[in-house]
């Protein structure tokens, strides 16, 4: 009995421009269904990469293969190429009606004409625009124009979608509405997605898991948390910045706050959600305050825990402390503090947070 | 003054009865250069886009070519023409000099870098990643092509205009390889240009308004597609 092969997977990936190395990806599967975001600073190779992957850049040396099938310039490419689509940072639409542009990939197929409708109108209603079918591409506005370049992409019905910033040219309001949504068909359509994006909150809130790439190399692959808590170096962590990152469930909600569980501890937030819903928390280290001896006893919508220091970085002017309070919990203190406080790695202290000091990430429930 | 009054009543006489000769005239310009521009089209699409969307050696060298061969000039063209069809010369078994054969080879000559040149630009002026996407919609070379050409048909449009605006006004070929047979190879440029020598300034200022009649119909054309609102 072999293991299924994933729905992609790459080895020893190449891409040479004017001589020097621009991608170098020595390894990279991705399952069927999951969600991959590709983070990094302009210019880390994402757009490469996901060019690459979608066999529109041919590269040096490596190879691609899809299901287990071997990809190459000369064997399988069209046939791969219409099983992926991909979306690009500006809409690239087409100079004709919304119906039409939505129509392209699969006009392209040759398919018939009453399947195409279906298609198209299904995946404007998905995007929340079918009141736009008749009109001019170059008449509508830029979020609905990026809506309408997914709607073409998701009409393929593609077994692996590419997305390269396309939220990047949108602004906040917009942005954060498509996002919504997108997230909601991707997870109704288990549709595989590698997603490119400078924007780590974005990952964060899409992604099953997350790649770090720089100079045109993945630096570290893993689940958000992990990428985010345990980056794997100096560059990684001020890139996804050093926040700690909590995943739990609301269990109880209150007057604009709600308790949630986190490693079997309740932690207070501000917000609305849904009880049993998952959230993500944020809590920078800068808003965490550390007391010895540790304190009894919670001060309104405080979260105080009982904390290990587990490890003490310093950083300068600051230094790091790694708190484990059943949940990892990052801390910065200034150096007084930390004389003042006589601070050592395995004391036992008390962390507390104000619950308006987490930044709270919604989760989609997956289906 | 009288003379130029005289010559633009009778133009418009000759025009308004439709002067058999003048039609006639007209009608076997538009046949060549619309024939012409017909062919350039074929040859200046397909290898402008050829160009644009291939990178090899020496492109740069053919860019500029392509480029020097829009402004080509008519009675160089008509020389080299010639000289081909010639009974002594290359394709003188075709014996087809001096007919408007051999008129709409020579224009076609001349509008075929046009066509080409502009083509070559309109298609670079679309955005860089439009192919990829193109192609990542599943489409066959041919089909990325072709869509390619739909979307800057614009520019192509104008580059048509271009091209017959610069053949039905040459005179130069026209004359060289058409000889200007009453009847048979004179088109409007060739016959205002022998009208004027002979002084029927009349006739030749009927022509004459043709010509720009037709001109101002093309640049109408023109500027509308031009103040069309500008692709984003």
């Amino acid at each position: 009995m072999t293991v299924p092969a994933p729905l992609l997977a790459v080895r020893e990936l190449r891409v040479q421009r004017g001589g020097f190395l621009v991608l170098d990806i020595s390894s990279l599967t991705v399952e069927e269904g999951t969600i991959l975001s590709l983070i990094g600073p302009n210019g880390a190779g994402k757009t490469t990469l996901l060019q690459t992957l979608a066999c529109l850049i041919k590269p040096h040396g490596g190879e691609l293969s899809f299901k287990g099938q071997k990809v190459t310039s000369d064997h399988g490419l069209l046939q791969y190429r219409r099983k992926l689509a991909m979306v690009f940072q500006e809409p690239l639409l087409f100079d004709t009606t919304v119906f039409q542009n939505v129509a392209s990939g699969l006009k392209i197929r040759g398919m018939d004409h009453s399947e195409i409708e279906n298609r198209v109108k299904q995946n404007l209603e998905r995007f929340g625009i079918p009141h736009l079918l008749d009109r001019s591409a170059r008449k509508i506005s830029g979020g609905e124009a990026q809506r309408v370049a997914l709607a073409r992409a998701m009409a393929i019905q593609p077994e692996i979608l590419f997305l390269d910033e396309p939220f990047a040219s949108l602004d906040p309001p917009t942005r954060e509405s498509l996002m919504e949504d997108l997230e909601k068909i991707l997870r109704q359509t288990n549709t595989t997605t590698i997603f490119a994006t400078h924007d780590r909150m974005e990952a964060l809130r899409l992604s099953d898991r997350i790649a770090v790439m720089n100079q045109g190399r993945i630096l570290q692959i893993g689940p958000p948390e992990e990428v985010m808590n345990q980056p794997g170096d100096e560059f990684i962590a001020s890139f996804v910045g050093v926040e700690t990152i909590l995943t739990g469930r609301a269990v109880r909600k209150g007057q604009g706050t709600f308790m949630a569980s986190i490693d079997g501890r309740e932690v207070e937030a501000v917000g609305e959600v849904e009880i049993g819903e998952p959230v993500v928390f944020c809590i920078r280290p800068e808003n965490v305050t550390l007391d010895v001896p540790p304190r009894r006893g919670a001060t309104s919508a405080r979260n105080v825990f009982p904390a290990t220091i587990t490890r003490i970085v310093p950083l300068g002017l600051y230094y790091k402390v790694h708190l484990d309070c059943g949940f990892p919990l990052v801390a910065y203190v200034t150096g007084h503090s930390l004389e003042n406080l006589s601070l050592h790695e395995g004391q036992l202290v008390s962390a507390s947070f104000k619950a308006t000091a987490i930044h709270v990430i919604r989760k989609t429930l997956k289906p | 003054m009288d003379l130029i009054l005289d010559g633009i009543l009778k133009a418009f006489y000759l025009l308004i009865t439709l002067d058999p000769e003048v039609l006639g005239i007209t009608r076997l310009s538009l046949q060549v250069s619309g024939t012409a521009t017909l062919i350039s089209l074929f040859i200046g699409i397909s290898i402008g886009t050829m160009v644009a969307l291939t990178e090899f050696a020496g492109r740069r060298l053919v860019v500029s070519l392509i480029n020097t061969g829009m402004g080509l000039p008519p009675v160089v063209v008509g020389l080299f023409v010639t000289i081909f069809l010639w009974r002594n010369g290359p394709l003188g078994f075709l014996e087809i000099l001096y007919t408007p054969t051999a008129m709409i080879i020579a224009q076609a000559v001349i509008a075929s870098p046009i066509v080409m040149g502009i083509t070559l630009a309109a298609i670079q002026a679309l955005p860089k990643n439009l192919r990829l996407q193109i192609l990542s919609l599943g489409a066959t070379r041919a089909q990325m092509v072709w869509i390619l050409v739909k979307e800057a048909k614009l520019p192509l449009l104008a580059g048509v205009m271009a091209g017959f605006g610069g053949v039905i006004s040459e005179v130069g070929a026209s004359i060289m390889v058409g000889g200007n047979i009453k009847g048979y190879s004179r088109v409007l440029t060739t016959a205002t240009v022998m009208e004027t020598s002979r002084g029927n300034f009349d006739i030749a200022i009927a022509l004459s308004i043709i010509l720009l009649l037709l001109a101002y119909f093309i640049n109408l054309v023109l500027t509308h597609i031009q103040q069309r609102e500008r692709p984003r």
